[in-house]
């Protein structure tokens, strides 16, 4: 019964893996992977002089932590506000809102960024000129699209993830709260010293599972949001996978591009295999192989 | 309840409930907006665009950009096919897949169950990347421009394998040494036996699927070449977005002369149609997903 499911894994993922023999010739086309010119690692010493490995290592790695540090905490304070209110049609919608933003493509993600950004026509420059500021040349500022990117990260997926957050506090034992109250803690006390550390559990759960993916991107929200061809913000803005796109599509070098996805793939096999090694120390009933 | 909760309520209470309140509305009203922005816009004339920009409240009220949209609406119903079609498609084979490996996976008596859980596993520490992946798809399975090249990659992934067998195993596993017993038969006891069990689950994941196939655009940028005439309804909208001769186009075929063509409002206007129905759709299905979260969050 699970032979469709093996064969499908063997197909898409397994058979391209020896694929990444590319990164270790010059490949030409009509050679095909395993005919062209062996040049050893002559694609990393160019990606390491040329600094891109540097600057694209940087960028996802810092936008990861970004996505993952504060994506955490603001799911965690969704969760806890949700969990004081207590009007329960309020609570119904403004979830069912706040997860809205998880359910639409990457393409539309970018189109309405661009309604609220673009310089001619976009709401903030709108508003900027309404309360008599200048209009910001926002796709050509590459200092403001970590904000932008992150901001937009967080827009997508906090109330999704809250989810899980607040369903961790319901499993709390009412009865510890009640008994807190009795003894004279106020909401902040409640929160501070009985909710939040019961959501530790969880958040450690949830960051060491996260930071396996620290390498990998978030391509659609990258792509679709900062655009195809927009060189003047790569240097905020390209990560591995927008920069091995690009490689692949534009710039057809085949060999650079994995030689970018090898080591990709090497370093994170190597982050996913030391948070696994912490998480047995932490918790060992949590960890994943 | 509400008694003791108004005998209980002091100073800090109604501060958490005051910001709750506060940044909860502000953060729901944050998510909103963006929508009401496109929806206002694609019913904004050109011009108002043009001098005022994009707002919240159509400042000058036409429907232009949906007159042209469906004066030739030819290509907008043949992506809605192909996208209504790979994704009913690929929700079906994958669904059943993912069930019946997580089904397997889980059962105590099979052997290999932990090597093959392994196998499935690994894929997502390590992988070939794109560059391997996009030759394996155009050069040895031949499948550039042809809609399987999105379909097949997007059928199953570990993540709702790993979910499906966490579901399964809360089903008592006496009920299958018991039909085993009555001598049924492993295929007999998933088909009659654990899918119908699994409904809520079922449903869960093939949401799951079904989400990922009808947002789909990665694959079908990387495989279908612009020249296709209909493309996913995802890569369709993208297409609209960032090709002004795209508009141009499809704005002739509606017999509009070039200089009125309503660039920006035809944007939205395309958004709202490819995006419209789903968005209409999603409230009913949210408290599945929230489900499939839950569960997912548990433990893998």
């Amino acid at each position: 019964m699970c032979l469709p499911a093996i064969i499908f894994f063997a197909v898409f993922a397994y058979l391209p893996m020896p694929g990444l023999y590319l990164a270790f010739v010059n490949f030409d086309y009509s050679l095909g992977i395993f005919k062209s010119a062996f040049v050893g690692f002559d694609n990393f010493r160019f990606l390491v002089m040329t600094g891109d490995l540097w600057k694209l290592t940087f960028n996802t790695i810092a936008y990861n932590i970004a996505f993952i540090i504060l994506g955490n905490i603001l799911q965690i304070a969704v969760a806890i506000m949700l969990n004081e209110l207590r009007n329960k049609w309020f609570k119904k919608i403004s979830q069912t809102l706040m997860f809205l933003p998880h359910f639409i493509s990457a393409v539309l993600v970018g189109l309405l960024a661009y309604n609220i950004l673009s310089y001619d026509y976009g709401i903030l420059n709108s508003f900027l000129k309404m309360i008599g500021m200048d209009p910001v040349e926002t796709y050509s500022n590459p200092a403001i699209w970590p904000y932008i990117i992150v901001i937009t990260f967080l827009w997508q997926s906090t109330g999704y993830g809250s989810i899980v957050y607040f369903a961790a506090i319901m499993g709390l034992d009412k009865s510890i709260l009640e008994a807190a109250e009795i003894d004279g803690a106020n909401a902040f006390q409640r929160i501070r010293y009985i909710i939040i550390p019961y959501l530790k559990p969880t958040f450690i759960i949830l960051l060491l599972f996260s930071l396996g993916g620290v390498l990998k991107g978030n391509f659609g929200l990258f792509y679709n949001l900062v655009g195809a061809n927009n060189t003047m913000l790569y240097p905020t803005t390209d990560i591995i996978e927008t920069y091995v796109f690009r490689t692949l599509m534009t710039n057809f070098n085949f060999s650079l591009g994995s030689a970018v996805s090898l080591y990709q793939s090497i370093l994170g096999l190597f982050i996913v295999l030391t948070a696994n090694w912490i998480v047995k120390k932490v918790s060992p009933e949590n960890s994943l192989f | 309840m509400e008694n003791s909760a108004r005998r209980n309520i002091d100073f800090s209470t109604i501060m958490v409930r005051l910001i709750g309140y506060g940044f909860i509305g502000l953060f729901a009203l944050c998510c909103l907006l963006p929508f009401v922005l496109i929806l206002s816009s694609s019913l904004t004339s050109e011009r108002a665009i043009m001098e005022s920009g994009f707002s919240l409240w159509p400042k000058e009220f036409s429907t232009f950009a949906y007159e042209i949209v469906f004066k030739n609406p030819r290509l907008v119903i043949g992506s809605y096919m192909v996208t209504m079609i790979i994704t009913v498609v690929g929700t079906a084979v994958g669904l059943f897949i993912v069930a019946m490996t997580g089904y397997a996976l889980q059962r105590q008596d099979f052997l290999y169950r932990n090597k093959i859980s392994f196998y499935i596993y690994f894929t997502t520490l390590f992988s070939g990347g794109l560059v391997p992946f996009y030759l394996l798809i155009t050069q040895y399975l031949h499948l550039k421009d042809n809609y399987l090249a999105v379909l097949l990659p997007g059928l199953l992934s570990p993540f709702l394998i790993i979910m499906m067998k966490a579901f399964v195993k809360s089903i008592p596993h006496e009920i299958t040494e018991s039909a085993k017993m009555d001598g049924a038969g492993d295929f007999t006891i998933f088909l009659r036996i654990i899918l119908p069990m699994t409904t809520p689950a079922l449903a869960t994941i093939g949401l799951f699927i079904a989400l990922g196939y009808w947002n789909e655009w990665y694959n079908s940028m990387l495989f279908l070449s612009p020249n296709m005439e209909y493309r996913p309804l995802q890569l369709f909208l993208y297409n609209v977005i960032t090709s002004a001769d795209f508009i141009r186009n499809s704005a002739a075929s509606a017999n509009v002369t070039p200089q009125d063509i309503p660039l920006e409002s035809m944007k939205m206007a395309t958004a709202i149609v490819a995006t419209g129905p789903v968005i209409l759709f999603y409230p009913f299905v949210q408290k599945y997903f929230i489900q499939g979260i839950t569960v997912g969050a548990v433990k893998g």
